[in-house]
């Protein structure tokens, strides 16, 4: 086994999800037999080679640098028209701080 | 209009709008009623947006109208993968969690080909968040296949592959992270292009995995495709990652000068396939040697580690990209009196099982104790998998391959086996993994009439050889496999 239900659990707290019961099992044995597949890995000896973090990136060095124009922002209205919560300009969500 | 919409190339669009044999506007809402009319065949279309279609097939004929040019795709019906954000258009990404969600800005990719002309005519079903290889995980029901409607049209672009497929689209756009583009089109009997990673800005491109994403075209025809993605492409300053390589005018150098070219069949990708597949593979690459390529066998050693290196990195991406649903910023929330219950409620409710799963294999993959054994090493043999194909562009100028191992499979057949599912990606995650430009092109059918795809993958910001490479076969007669 490389993964128990008890991980599977901790990893979802870990993910923010709530899972059912019948998810978590679920997910135990799925999650057990990918695993165990990507185990197959462990056949290469990578012990030389450096990881691969950057895909593919070709330009001279000031590149990246372009002109400082200003454009105009989404704007408060425009950010906030798809929270299921707003008001007075702001994000809500249920209360963290008590009193 | 007597025009049939189901069979336009984007140079017919243009001729037809030259000699006034119909408006931008006219054929805008012919396209429109007819995709309409069909898509409850394919649930191919999760939304249309008439509005913005024909305003900008009104803009279109203002053009033509003042004698302007309106633009290399003006009055070309375009359909958009739900994943690609549209100012004003719902924009759902197949998921209950965006069910709501109406963008405020509008992709990169979307704003280039409008201001080319393109009519957007809808969006397109697809994988939730584009994960998957059917379609079958969309929170609005699964696509499904034109050419055999019992089977899936492939994923995670399905909608897209098979609109053009259908007819209801001239040409589409989606989006490959381990061959989402290439493995729809080629079940449903179409091109599809992964171009060189960076070669399209992902602005606007809801995030899956940011080290493989692509934006990429769909079309009938090879020239069709290559005008699409020279529209798109190019250095955008809104994505860091976009490449500032200037972009050649593909479609001036589909010259079917292709005698010589050195490709390589890599001896990996014909093991284990499926013996019709492989039968049309072989009979198109006969016809390659006929057009005066030079053949030869080449090995990919570490393709067998394809599989399991995507997987880690693909999902561990996923988890980190995934994380912004929350129930804060995006229309989804499911109610709670905690502020940590409310984020977790909402994503236990919000997505469906794949997202679970790979949230899930991502997080586990990160975290503390894991990170080592999995990420860093998926990072290091994805090195191995890049350095392969650079080893073997050294020999030759193209790599032949099949798009998948099999053709499209039944509605059902695969879903509740993950493991097999992730197995159907394995000739197509590799271009992805090493970022260099791929295509899946028709090659014939089946005895069961089912279509076979052909990949072609070449060289970094090579799309030029590899478009002329797919011209020059579609024009000998390769997309029907004759031979």
């Amino acid at each position: 086994m490389k993964i128990t239900e008890s991980e599977v659990r901790y990893v979802a707290d870990l993910a923010n999800l709530k899972l059912a019961d019948s998810e978590i099992a679920r997910l135990a044995k799925d999650m057990d037999e990918i695993l165990n597949y990507m185990d197959a890995l462990n056949e290469l000896d990578t012990s030389t080679v450096e990881p691969m973090a950057q895909v593919l990136y070709q330009s001279e060095e000031t590149a990246t640098l372009r002109a400082d124009e200003i454009v105009p922002p989404i704007g408060n209205e425009a950010a906030l028209a798809n929270a299921p919560l707003a008001g007075a300009g702001y994000y809500k969500v249920p209360k963290v701080i008590e009193r | 209009m007597t025009t049939d919409v189901a069979q336009l190339t984007i140079e017919q669009v243009q001729s037809g709008l030259a000699a006034r044999k119909f408006s931008a506007v006219e054929l805008a809402k012919s396209a429109l009623k007819f995709a309409q009319a069909e898509n409850p065949k394919t649930n191919a279309y999760l939304h249309f947006c008439p509005e913005r279609a024909l305003a900008a097939a009104e803009r279109v004929d203002q053009k033509l109208a003042a004698g302007e040019n309106a633009g290399p795709l003006a009055g070309v019906p375009l359909a958009v993968k739900d994943v690609i954000v549209t100012e004003g258009v719902r924009t759902t990404c197949g998921s209950r969690l965006l069910e709501h969600y109406i963008p405020p800005y509008d992709a990169t990719a979307v704003v280039r080909l409008e201001q080319a002309g393109a009519v957007i005519l809808g969006k397109t079903n697809c994988d939730e968040f584009a994960m998957g290889s059917s379609n079958e995980n969309s929170a609005f029901g699964p696509v499904r296949n034109p050419v055999a409607l019992d089977r899936v049209p492939g994923g995670s672009s399905g909608g897209s592959a098979a609109a053009v497929a259908q007819g209801t689209a001239v040409v589409a756009i989606g989006s490959d992270t381990g061959g989402s583009v290439r493995q729809p089109a080629s079940f449903c009997g179409i091109v599809g292009v992964t171009p060189t990673y960076g070669r399209v800005s992902r602005y606007g491109l809801v995030a899956f995995a940011s080290s493989l994403d692509h934006i990429g075209p769909f079309a009938r025809t090879v020239r069709d495709s290559a005008q699409l993605l020279e529209t798109m492409a190019g250095r955008d300053h809104c994505d860091a990652t976009s490449a500032f390589a200037p972009v050649p005018r593909y479609t001036a150098q589909l010259d079917g000068e292709v005698a010589g070219t050195r490709i390589g069949l890599p001896r990996e990708y014909f093991e284990g396939l499926a013996s019709e597949s492989g039968e049309r593979i072989q009979h198109a690459i006969e016809l390659l040697k006929k057009l005066g390529c030079e053949v030869r066998n080449i090995s990919l050693p570490a393709t067998k580690y394809a599989v399991p290196c995507y997987y880690i990195i693909a999902t561990a991406e996923a988890s980190s990209n995934l994380a912004r649903y929350d129930g804060v910023r995006y229309t989804g929330r499911a109610n709670d009196d905690t502020l940590s219950g409310m984020y977790r409620a909402t994503r236990g409710e919000g997505f469906g099982a794949e997202c679970k799963r790979r949230i899930m294999l991502g997080t586990y993959v990160l975290s503390h104790g894991y990170y080592d054994a999995y990420y860093l090493k998926a990072q290091k043999v994805r090195a191995l998998i890049a350095e392969d194909f650079r080893r073997a562009f050294t020999e030759v100028d193209a790599i032949v391959a099949p798009v998948s191992p099999a053709p499209a499979f039944k509605i059902g057949e695969k879903i509740d086996d993950p493991l097999e599912m992730y197995l159907s990606d394995i000739y197509t995650i590799t271009g992805d993994l090493a970022g260099i430009p791929c295509m899946s092109v028709p090659c014939g059918k089946t005895t069961e009439g089912l279509p076979v795809g052909m990949q072609i993958l070449t060289r970094h910001f090579d799309e030029t050889g590899m478009f002329r490479l797919a011209d020059a076969f579609e024009k000998a007669g390769g997309f029907a496999g004759s031979n």
